[in-house]
């Protein structure tokens, strides 16, 4: 990661876009460095709430074992499952080519 | 398709010693699905077990199964874990086609259950594996791919996925590395992997069947020179799914291994696959970092807090752990370490055992399990499971043979009429006729018949020659095609023979 806490270099953009798959020109890194950070400036800004008294959480509720029990309800129908899929073969989604797997 | 330069066996551990760990996933027996009530059926048609929550439509939101997280506790105990008082789950973020969100719902630093230990034996020698944690999350869809040879990602064109699988409550047992057992790695890794299965069959909480993928290993290894202070690079080999393979996988990287660091070659770390049928591993991609994950915890679900009284009631009920049974049984039965052994390579464990119960004399138990139903079993290419008779009709064709009613070849036959979905052993014996012949008229016209046919031979008995009685003993069991007790036919022809 770069020094700057709020600044992303190009190669992290590489990373992360690698990360998600995504294929990034390299204008494109140098934009999206520029943008991301920006993003990263603005929600940087929350530490500067006074939090030293503040206990860390991860839920604004105080809640904990909301379970379920094992008991089965019904799935949605194929036909609508598959509705919203850009692609369908063989009752399955269709998704391209998987790569960078298995040499 | 390997072109894998490899070390002997016996050279690899004569100047390295291996390090191996191992990741097992096990998908829980539950009805429904761990964040949605979608049932867990194998072998569904595709995408007939899906909802919002595990196709991650927007909006969705998960509510974890209790049952799962009980299943996952009890596991936890069961491999002397500690149980967490208060954890979380957390988001697990790749990209692949087969997580619809974008991300795995799992545990990161906040496990269930942590420190436990498993003692394995191999060979007589006991090895104690150390369990890092177990935790819970879900499984991932299933890719097909099309297009390429035979179903492989590589060449294939397209991919399918069926999301039936996704969601399914995942539980993952990872090993602490294990070191200092040298040649005997391959062999420790399998038997962990198996200790492992009986466990969690013992407590009831998976099927376990590797076949289905219901129990998947990823293996890693390393080597090390012998003597070295510091552990070498490992490879992690995924999807190792059945008990050989384990062995085969950690001996192969250890040979592999070995012949790149005698050319003075690094090893990388790195994602390998295992291919059942050459027994060999190939390069994957290049491991993703622990931080590439960007684990953070799970903001739609709540923290899981196992109240501790109930978890020391979990405790209390478990059920007899597999080392504990065998125990039991090895005293009860009077057997031997070794003829405990055999028995439980053989599968027969169980089998034996609910034989007994119900109502077999342990030696008979074995005996048969161990000869003639491990010789139809292998004949007929199956499990002793599989077969198709039960421990129940076991034990009554024991207790016919104990009765009397047959002898052991009769006894057989007895078991192809079972086998062959005839019925009861009882019924077997009624319906072919197989019951031993008693001193009958029937069995008295062929001990007669002998006598008439061999002149020659009552001639020799009445001569003083016993042993040639055998010859007639043999034309009368011949001719009652086996049904007759060997014994009551000496008899019946020394009455007659020599007059009593
Ligand atoms: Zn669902």
């Amino acid at each position: 990661m770069s020094t700057d806490a709020h600044s992303l270099s190009r190669d992290d953009v590489a990373h992360l876009a690698r990360l998600s798959r995504l294929a990034v020109t390299d204008e494109e890194l140098d934009r999206f460095a520029d943008q991301l950070g920006v993003v990263l400036g603005a929600v940087a800004r929350v530490q500067d709430a006074p939090t030293t008294d503040v206990t860390p959480t991860t839920h604004a509720v105080p809640l904990t074992n909301v379970h379920r029990p094992d008991v089965v309800t019904p799935s949605l129908p194929r036909e609508q499952v598959l509705a919203g899929a850009p692609a369908a073969e063989d009752d399955r989604f269709r998704v391209p080519r998987i790569l960078g797997e298995e040499a | 398709m390997s072109t894998d330069r490899l070390l002997e066996f016996d050279d690899v551990v004569s100047r390295y010693e291996p390090v191996f760990g191992l990741e097992t996933h096990v998908e829980l027996g539950t009805a429904s699905k761990m964040f949605c009530g979608c049932a867990t059926t194998f072998g569904a048609e595709p995408n007939t077990q899906t909802c919002p929550v595990c196709l991650a439509l927007p909006g969705a939101l998960p509510v974890a199964n209790a049952a799962a997280i009980e299943a996952t506790i009890r596991i936890g105990l069961a491999l002397g874990c500690r149980i967490a008082t208060w954890c979380r789950f957390a988001r697990k973020n790749y990209f692949y086609p087969d997580i619809p969100k974008g991300f795995q719902t799992s545990q990161y630093d906040e496990p269930l259950c942590t420190a436990g230990h498993l003692d394995v034996e191999v060979d007589g020698e006991t090895y104690r594996v150390e369990i890092e944690r177990v935790h819970l999350e879900e499984d991932t869809g299933k890719n097909l791919h099309v297009g390429g040879a035979t179903g492989r990602i590589h060449g294939a064109d397209h991919s399918l996925v069926d999301f039936n699988r996704a969601g399914i409550p995942l539980v993952e047992i990872v090993t602490r590395p294990v070191a200092g057992v040298g040649a005997k790695a391959p062999e420790v890794a399998r038997a962990y992997v198996a200790e492992l299965r009986e466990i969690l069959l013992a407590l009831g909480v998976s099927e376990v069947r590797m076949e289905r993928g219901n129990l998947r290993c990823d293996v890693n290894t390393s080597l090390a020179p012998t003597g070295s202070l510091e552990w070498g690079t490992r490879t992690e080999t995924k999807n190792v799914n059945s008990l050989r393979s384990v062995e085969r996988s950690v001996r192969y990287e250890m040979r592999r291994q070995a012949a790149l660091l005698d050319d003075g070659e690094r090893i990388l770390q790195e994602t390998r696959h295992f291919h059942e049928d050459t027994g060999s591993t190939s390069a994957g991609r290049s491991k993703e970092e622990a931080t590439d994950y960007r684990y953070f915890p799970e903001p739609d679900l709540v923290p899981m807090a196992p109240d501790t009284d109930w978890v020391e009631q979990l405790r209390a009920d478990l059920p007899e752990l597999p080392a504990a049974r065998r125990a039991r049984l090895r005293e009860e039965w009077g057997l031997s370490d070794t003829e405990m052994a055999w028995l439980v390579n053989a599968g027969a464990l169980g089998l034996v055992s609910d034989t007994v119960a119900a109502g077999a004399d342990p030696a008979d138990a074995r005996k048969w399990w161990l000869g003639e139903l491990s010789r139809r079993a292998k004949d007929a290419g199956v499990e002793l499971g599989d077969l198709a008779v039960t421990p129940a009709q076991v034990a009554e064709l024991t207790q016919l043979v104990a009765e009397g009613t047959v002898n052991d070849q009769l006894a057989r036959q007895v078991l192809d009429g079972v086998l062959a979905g005839e019925g009861s052993p009882r019924q077997v014996v009624d319906s072919r006729g197989l019951a031993v012949m008693g001193d009958s008229d029937e069995l008295g016209a062929a001990v007669d018949a002998a006598i008439a046919g061999a002149p020659d031979v009552v001639e020799k008995v009445r001569g003083g020659k016993t042993a040639a009685l055998g010859a007639l003993v043999g034309a009368v069991m011949k001719e009652t095609r086996g049904k007759a007790d060997a014994a009551t036919v000496r008899r019946m022809l020394e009455e007659r023979v020599l007059g009593g």
